[in-house]
């Protein structure tokens, strides 16, 4: 009989290095735990992520994508946050027009000191993508198969 | 040959000769009737093989980038809607304004050969409008149709009449406005559960063969170096071997123009796979207009693009789908 393999998802979360990176660590040393299938990549600020990372990341076998900065008004560069909202919100919606589903993609504001807040929203996205199932949709499948 | 084409082709000619102009950018007589293509006239002589009729859909700006970096002024006939184009691309600062005389011409809609085939009529020699009606001659004879049916995507859905920024006009009679609404199409699409959308884009984008033609026809994609032409984008020039990279390519391309696009819908006409890829950035017009205003690129040659803009109660991205996006 074969085994029926429980499916865990892969998770990608771009970081801003200023907030939601430090938030992390913060819910490390706080001894708050998220999901190990959260991938952390680290970046200089939110806005540095560009779409063809999030395409990237779902080619190579991502199941969701989160992108994680600073709170609008609290950008370590005074601005970048704001081009990034409008730029994901564009993104995420033009996406969902192409028929990806749209729980794949999220942004989250979590700033430096919430180490709690970044456990609740990791573990409330991967909770999220596993019900959601494997993404098929927009990936390179010769990725997946194996 | 039309009172238009004349008044066209008498001020391209009062231009050269009177050394106002060193070359004027229009349309060259193709092999066939339905195939002008874009040209540059240096000559009185050159102009005998100047058309401009009904199947001149071709949009002249983006040819403006490299033309108007010669010496001399450059005179350039433009359609209403790629009178947006030419704005678009000096708000960019890719041609110098300096140089070029913009001349906005009448268009009352340009006709799409493949729409006329498809109605059993080939070996076109002649199509002459009157009003509504259109006759299209051939070698087998001639034959009348319904302006409508015959006309291009883009211009069926023709988004403003208004010439602008140019420095003179040749418009002859009322050009009217054309009624349709342009985002029915995407409203549609967005009414669909994901997994149609999803089917429907497989479908038309696996028809793609990479031929980057809508990509190199596009004012707004003007880089000089493509983010496509870098081997290590994944997505390097060749067919796309599966669904992502088909996906992707779309994708970016769209997003890299969004904000930018003034909606000329050269994209899907020079689709040799007739991919409906203007849906892609009316989407994107859409979302721009329902989120953080209306906007036309193109209108104005200064301020800034909404994608280059924020306020500080923008929409978050994960509202975004019931931010009245999706009504």
């Amino acid at each position: 009989m074969q085994e029926i393999k429980e499916f865990v998802p892969n998770i990608v979360a771009f970081c801003c290095n200023w907030c939601s990176y430090a938030g992390a660590d913060l819910a490390g040393s706080g001894r708050l735990s998220y999901p190990a299938n959260v991938k952390i990549i680290r970046v200089p600020c939110s806005c540095r992520v560009n779409p063809m990372f999030i395409l990237k990341a779902f080619q190579r076998g991502a199941d969701g994508v989160i992108l994680c900065g600073c709170h609008p008004g609290d950008c370590h560069y005074v601005t970048g946050n704001y081009y990034t909202r409008r730029r994901m919100a564009m993104l995420f919606d033009f996406l969902n027009y192409m028929g990806i589903e749209k729980e794949r993609t999220r942004v989250e504001w979590v700033s430096a000191a919430e180490g709690a807040r970044f456990s609740q929203v990791m573990n409330d996205f991967v909770k999220k993508i596993t019900e959601l199932g494997e993404n098929r949709r927009i990936t390179d499948l010769r990725v997946k198969e194996k | 040959m039309t009172d238009l084409e004349n008044k066209i082709i008498e001020r391209a000619e009062n231009l050269l000769e009177s050394g106002e102009a060193a070359r004027v950018v229009g349309w060259k007589k193709g092999e066939f009737y339905f195939d002008p293509s874009p040209a540059e006239f240096d000559s009185k002589e050159q102009l005998r093989d100047f058309v401009y009729n009904g199947f001149c859909g071709a949009n002249l700006s983006k040819y403006l980038i490299q033309v108007s970096k010669k010496p001399g002024k450059t005179a350039v006939f433009l359609k209403p809607c790629d009178t947006f184009s030419l704005n678009q691309l000096v708000k960019e600062h890719r041609v110098n304004r300096d140089n070029i005389i913009a001349i906005g011409i009448e268009c009352n809609g340009k006709l799409d050969i493949e729409k006329i085939k498809e109605k059993g009529v080939s070996a076109v020699t002649e199509a002459s409008e009157t009003g509504k009606e259109v006759t299209v001659s051939s070698l087998y004879g001639k034959s009348v149709m319904n302006k409508e049916d015959i006309l291009l995507i883009k211009c069926l859905t023709c988004k403003s009449k208004k010439l602008v920024g140019v420095d003179e006009t040749i418009v002859l009679g009322e050009m009217e406005e054309a009624p349709s609404d342009r985002f029915e199409e995407v409203e549609k699409l967005e009414k669909m559960t994901e997994a149609e959308r999803f089917a429907f884009w497989k479908s038309q984008l696996s028809k793609c063969i990479r031929c980057n033609a809508c990509r190199n026809v596009c004012p707004a994609c003007s880089c000089v170096k493509c983010v496509f032409d870098n081997p290590q984008s994944g997505v390097a020039a060749k067919a796309n071997d599966d669904e992502f990279e088909e996906q992707l390519f779309h994708i970016i391309r769209a997003f890299h123009v969004s904000g930018r696009c003034t909606d000329c819908g050269e994209c899907s006409r020079v689709c040799p796979q007739r991919i409906p890829l203007h849906l892609l950035n009316r989407k994107f017009i859409k979302d721009i207009n329902t989120c953080y205003g209306e906007y036309q690129a193109g209108e104005a040659a200064d301020g800034k693009t909404p994608l280059t803009d924020y306020t500080v109660g923008d929409v978050e991205p994960n509202d975004v789908f019931n931010a009245g996006v999706r009504k």
